[in-house]
């Protein structure tokens, strides 16, 4: 036995480290390779023969890889950017179009200011900059992507017809003064725009499950990036600052106005790349985060609700108060989502399981009591931009997580698996974009623009 | 004799979900059971069952849970689910109506090669 167990491990750690193979199948793996050794062994053979033959009779570790790999496609995520075969040899990762792409988001964040709409002086231009702003960047990290799925002429024309229209309609629309649907154009778009991000990141198409868990990967963990990079601009611009300062004090405020949204703009496309292709360094980070935010948001969010259910919903629920829930159910659909795409289906169900349900119930009883209160002064106070969005929103929320809780309780009794909680998800998302446009397109021509 | 690896592929399913019918198993006991039920010919490398399986599980047609039995070591179990046996069901048509369009032609042919009557046979 002494010498077998050695043998074991190397094999294990060799197995381990193929493509596609998970540690679970390698534990699955190992109890074959055991049971075949002993059942040799049974039958004569010394211990180092049984382990011989059996790592033969498993196969090729790279024919096994490939077939583990073809099953669970979500796992070769992170292995997107190597080349199927050859794994020392990196296809380009995309780094020059990348930043040649940050450049001009860069430059093109400051055309309207060169052509004389001047955000500082004028509250018109000001506006204009808050509806394009998305406009200005996002286009480029769509062509990024465009690029480097090398999408189809079809689909490359679609999605400029796309952002064409968008940015004819938020353009174009007569806007009223102080107009709160223009407002609520500008909040959405980006969120219409990141779905045209997305269909070029997928190639072109909605139709694989599984690439639209890519799409929601990529998206936390171009968040995780863009805020580090955002840190760490920040520290850089304001320790500049203050290193001009005493010398020419001229100087800050340009610094301010020219670098900082040049730099937002091209940090988009930097946090972009990274994602793709510095994925292993962060896929270790998502899944510490969202296990480390899910048990306490559910504990805060059971207090928020223990809370609730003791002083009664008798508080002044406003506007603001309906959109901090949504804002809520927003964070915890994210938890949900992130640990969703993070997680091994095959695992079974364990505690951050059961944290999570607690964590989406409990923001669905927060939920449902702000919403019944605020449904009840709708009736009294009528219909604004900014009530039916944030009604609708919450309402796209609120079915989201309440089926995610069902499945997630079916799932923790064994009724279902795992699968069934991720289809859901992913099949839902598209909802997201749809009311985020119909909210940009549709809204202001029902309140005529106000 | 070797059978073809299209064949193997395309078998491996309803052999699995069918030995699953009998009552849930791991991994080795399948495959061990496949060699039995094949007198050896079906022989397909031990690790491919498990990707396999996987796909199974994914479609619903199997559950899997870790076990550790009372004599020996911690096992991954796998169970047919409804589904999987009416998906079986349904491969069993397919590959009923497949043997018996096969059948019909082998009875008409010799199992020899056939020999070219001008040479003879000696």
């Amino acid at each position: 036995m002494t010498a077998l167990e050695p043998q074991i491990t190397e094999w294990r750690s060799y197995v381990g480290r193929a493509r596609g193979v998970a540690r679970p199948d390698v534990d699955e793996l190992e109890a074959h390779l055991r049971e075949q050794i002993d059942a040799l062994g049974g039958a004569g053979l010394a211990d180092d023969e049984a382990f011989l033959v059996a790592v033969k009779r498993m196969g090729a570790v790279d024919d096994l890889s490939r077939e583990f790999a073809r099953e669970h496609s979500g796992r070769l995520w992170k292995q997107l950017v190597l080349p199927p075969d050859a794994e020392p040899q990196r296809r380009p990762s995309g780094l020059a179009s990348a930043l040649v792409l940050a450049a001009g988001a860069a430059v093109a964040v400051h055309v309207p200011r060169l052509l004389g709409v001047d955000p500082s002086s004028d509250d018109e231009a000001a506006f204009f900059y808050l509806r394009n702003a998305g406009l200005l960047v996002l286009p480029f990290l769509a062509l990024w992507f465009a690029l480097r799925r090398e999408l189809g002429r079809r689909p490359v024309l679609v999605l400029a017809a796309v952002l064409a229209l968008a940015a004819v309609v938020v353009n174009a629309y007569p806007w009223a003064r102080e107009s709160s649907s223009e407002l609520l154009a500008a909040l959405y778009l980006p969120v219409v725009l990141w779905f045209v991000v997305a269909t070029a990141s997928m190639g072109g198409t909605w139709r694989s499950h599984e690439r639209r868990m890519d799409v929601v990967r990529f998206t936390g963990e171009w968040a995780i990036y863009y805020v580090l990079l955002g840190l760490g601009g920040g520290v850089l611009l304001g320790l500049t600052a203050l290193v001009l300062e005493p010398v020419s004090p001229g100087l800050v405020e340009p610094l301010l106005q020219w670098v900082l949204p040049s730099g937002a703009a091209g940090a988009v496309l930097v946090a972009a790349w990274l994602v793709e292709a510095k994925q292993d360094v962060i896929e270790n980070m998502a899944p510490v985060l969202t296990a480390v935010f899910t048990p306490l948001f559910a504990v805060v969010l059971a207090g928020c609700a223990a809370t609730y259910a003791v002083s009664g919903s008798t508080g002044e629920f406003d506007r603001v108060v309906l959109g901090v829930f949504d804002l809520l159910l927003v964070v915890v659909l994210g938890l949900v989502l992130y640990s969703t795409s993070a997680r091994e289906a095959s695992r079974p169900a364990g505690v951050l399981d059961r944290l999570q349900l607690v964590a989406i119930a409990s923001a669905l009883v927060l939920d449902a009591v702000v919403l019944v209160a605020m449904v009840a002064r709708v009736g009294d106070l009528g219909w604004t931009p900014n009530r039916v969005a944030a009604l609708g929103l919450n309402l796209l929320l609120l079915v989201n997580l309440a089926r995610a809780a069902e499945l997630s309780v079916r799932f923790l009794r064994g009724r279902a698996p795992f699968s069934r909680l991720e289809r859901w998800q992913t099949a839902y998302l598209p909802a997201y974009g749809v009311w985020a446009a119909a909210v940009v397109v549709v809204l202001p021509l029902l309140f005529a623009f106000a | 004799m070797r059978i073809d690896k299209d064949l193997v592929a395309a078998s491996a399913t309803p052999l699995v979900l069918a030995i699953l019918s009998e009552g849930e198993s791991y991994g080795y006991a399948l495959s061990k059971r496949v060699r039995e039920l094949s007198g050896g010919e079906l022989e397909w490398s031990d690790g491919m069952l498990y990707p396999l399986l996987h796909r199974l599980e994914r479609l619903e047609w199997v559950t899997t849970a870790w076990r550790v039995p009372p004599e020996g070591r911690r096992r991954r179990y796998y169970a047919v689910t409804d589904a999987g046996r009416a998906a079986l069901a349904d491969q069993r048509r397919q590959w009923d109506a497949v043997t018996s369009a096969l059948t019909g032609v082998w009875q008409r042919l010799p199992l020899q090669p056939a020999v070219h009557p001008s040479l003879g046979t000696v």
